[in-house]
């Protein structure tokens, strides 16, 4: 007599929500490229202090452009070579990704808040919070981002912080947009409707009920504009009006290598890729997260 | 369609007066200009005097209600720097960046329709991925970067075309490029997504059981339908280019409003970054006016709602 095994809870239902969540991450190629990258240069920036050669804002004037280490000239003391006062290129680099990270994650983090909080009370109260809250972002929208970022940065100085908040003002309106859009698809559903019926409070249904269903929307946006801030960032400092030096940013390297575009492009070739790199990998990781988190059902 | 015109055209210049008020507030409280003006190293008396003339000692709204009532007719007050009247100098800056960003759009569009086009029809094929690679590069590549590397290329190593410069057609070949590049990848991710939902939809279909000619079926019932959204957006991208514009023509030394937004503002001429601020968000409100009232007139339901 042979008895049979029950089938597990697993083999009937197939895998659980979670696992095939698992599944679609590992099997989305993109977005395991991408997360890798940002990892990798998260990681520098987070041990730069660490694992950079030579201080970044150490000078050598004997040491001035050298190049780096695959040109003929170039020397291991200096992988990437040296800048226009000698100082290491890729201890700069290490440093520089810390700037285009915090000013990347702080931006998307404030704008995320403020477009977040009027998109969601748009959406959810509609009539006229929704009129004057549209009428903000269209507002937003015809103001020019460039010019009026360069504007407040000329008045109050270009510190880090006034980088930040001038770009958490400007760029919520995606945020906006969406929570708005996916709040009024949400609130009219039943469990939204059950729970006014049992009589929770607007907080609650907001928080509870509403947020955890937009969140994933959110997500992408907030990649979206993260990499938005990073290149507004270099951008500004790219044109004197954004991160000052010696601070090292990879916009403030381009522009201070400009002036050598002729015989050592090298200088301006390196931060740009980083830059080029550092977006790519978050614009990667953002599509990922879209493409995996769409409902089961249309996967 | 009258009540919708004027509804839109209202809001449009409700906005328009907020975004001017924001602009002016901002620069008010920059400090004094007074001070700006006369320099370092002038007397109080002299303060006083310039903030007399230029009307400084007003209170702010009185200013702003002044200097609006004077913009619109066209009068921005004299630049600090220039010491010419702004709207002079705007006159000869404003041609040169409209028309960077009508050649900018023309190479977006000329560039995005057709391979976006091409990979709808072919979805997954080689062309679609070339498509995909040169959108997400467009969306990640700083645009003031992307200028350099085509000046390295084409001025410094194959010396074509003028690194800087305003004086002929030539100058303006690398800043279209970069400008353009720009706006491409949104309107051809709009292009291949409208022409794949027109060609699944049922009028395709029985316009090909109807036993017509292909290319009558794609460029006559497809191509117009799924254009729509893309002339929109093509406005909208109009006014992200204008922003644009202040990094790519500093790069390039182009002599249009972008450059002069960055020279005036280092230079705290107020009066001409006010105007500047203003005319790129007003240009950004009567093209996306255009073409929220095109699509309403294409499209009764829009009106109606």
């Amino acid at each position: 007599m042979e008895t049979r095994a029950l089938p597990t809870l697993q083999e009937i239902s197939g895998p659980t929500p979670g696992q095939r969540l698992r599944r679609r991450i590992f099997g989305h190629r993109a977005l395991i490229i991408g997360a890798v990258v940002l990892g990798l240069i998260i990681l520098t920036a987070v041990l730069a202090s660490w694992i950079a050669p030579h201080d970044p804002y150490e000078q050598n004037l004997t040491a001035r452009l050298l190049p780096p280490v695959w040109h003929t000239e170039g020397t291991w003391t200096h992988p990437l070579g040296t800048d226009r006062l000698g100082r290491d290129y890729l201890s700069r680099l290490m440093y520089g990704a810390r700037v285009s990270l915090l000013i990347g994650f702080s931006v998307a983090l404030l704008s995320g808040l403020i477009g977040t909080a009027m998109g969601v009370t748009a959406g959810y109260f509609g009539g006229w919070a929704d009129m004057i809250i549209t009428f903000f972002i269209t507002v937003r929208l015809s103001m020019p981002v460039v010019l009026v970022a360069l504007a407040v940065v000329a008045m109050f100085g270009g510190s880090l912080s006034v980088i930040i908040v001038v770009l958490g003002f400007m760029l919520w309106n995606r945020y906006a947009v969406v929570a708005r859009t996916t709040t009024m698809q949400i609130r009219s559903l039943d469990f939204v409707d059950s729970a006014k019926t049992l009589g929770c409070s607007v907080p609650h249904i907001v928080l509870s009920e509403i947020m955890p269903n937009i969140f994933s929307n959110l997500v992408v946006v907030a990649t979206l504009e993260m990499a938005n801030a990073i290149l507004l960032e270099a951008a500004l400092s790219f044109l004197g009006l954004g991160v000052q030096p010696p601070l090292p940013s990879w916009g403030l390297m381009i522009s201070e290598g400009k002036e050598y575009l002729l015989f050592d492009p090298w200088l301006i070739t390196i931060p740009g890729v980083c830059l080029l790199l550092l977006v790519l990998a978050i614009n990667m990781v953002g599509d990922g997260i879209r493409d995996v988190t769409v409902p089961e059902s249309m996967a | 369609m009258l009540i919708y015109t004027l509804k839109r055209i209202l809001l449009a210049l409700l906005v328009a007066i907020l975004v001017s008020a924001i602009g002016f507030g901002f620069l008010f409280l920059s400090g004094d200009p007074a001070v700006t003006i006369a320099g370092e190293s002038a007397s109080s008396e002299d303060i006083k005097y310039i903030r007399e003339f230029y009307g400084f000692d007003r209170p702010i709204v009185v200013q702003y209600a002044s200097w609006l009532g004077k913009a619109v007719q066209g009068d921005f007050g004299k630049s600090y720097y220039f010491k010419l009247p702004v709207s002079q100098i705007l006159g000869d800056r404003l041609p040169v960046t409209l028309t960077l960003g009508a050649c900018s759009l023309a190479f977006a569009l000329l560039l995005s329709i057709p391979l976006g086009m091409l990979a709808a029809i072919r979805p997954n094929s080689w062309i679609d991925r070339i498509a995909l690679m040169l959108s997400v590069m467009g969306q990640a590549m700083p645009t003031f970067w992307f200028g350099l590397m085509l000046v390295v290329l084409l001025s410094v190593w194959f010396p074509l075309l003028p690194a800087s410069g305003t004086e002929s057609w030539k100058n303006f070949v690398m800043p279209t490029i970069v400008l353009g590049y720009f706006a491409m990848p949104a309107l051809m991710r709009l292009t291949r997504a409208g022409m794949i939902e027109v060609l699944s939809s049922d009028y395709i279909r029985t316009a090909r059981a109807k036993g017509l000619l292909a290319n009558s079926v794609f460029f006559k019932h497809a191509l117009r339908n799924a254009l729509m959204p893309v002339v929109s957006i093509a406005a909208v991208q109009f006014g992200f280019m204008l922003s644009g514009s202040v990094i790519v023509e500093t790069v390039f030394a182009i002599n249009g409003m972008g450059y002069l937004a960055w020279e005036s503002i280092t230079r705290s001429d107020f009066p001409t970054v006010q105007a500047i601020i203003l005319i790129f968000s007003l240009i950004y409100l009567v093209l996306t006016l255009l073409a929220d009232l095109l699509n309403a007139w294409l499209d009764p339901r829009i009106r109606v709602a």
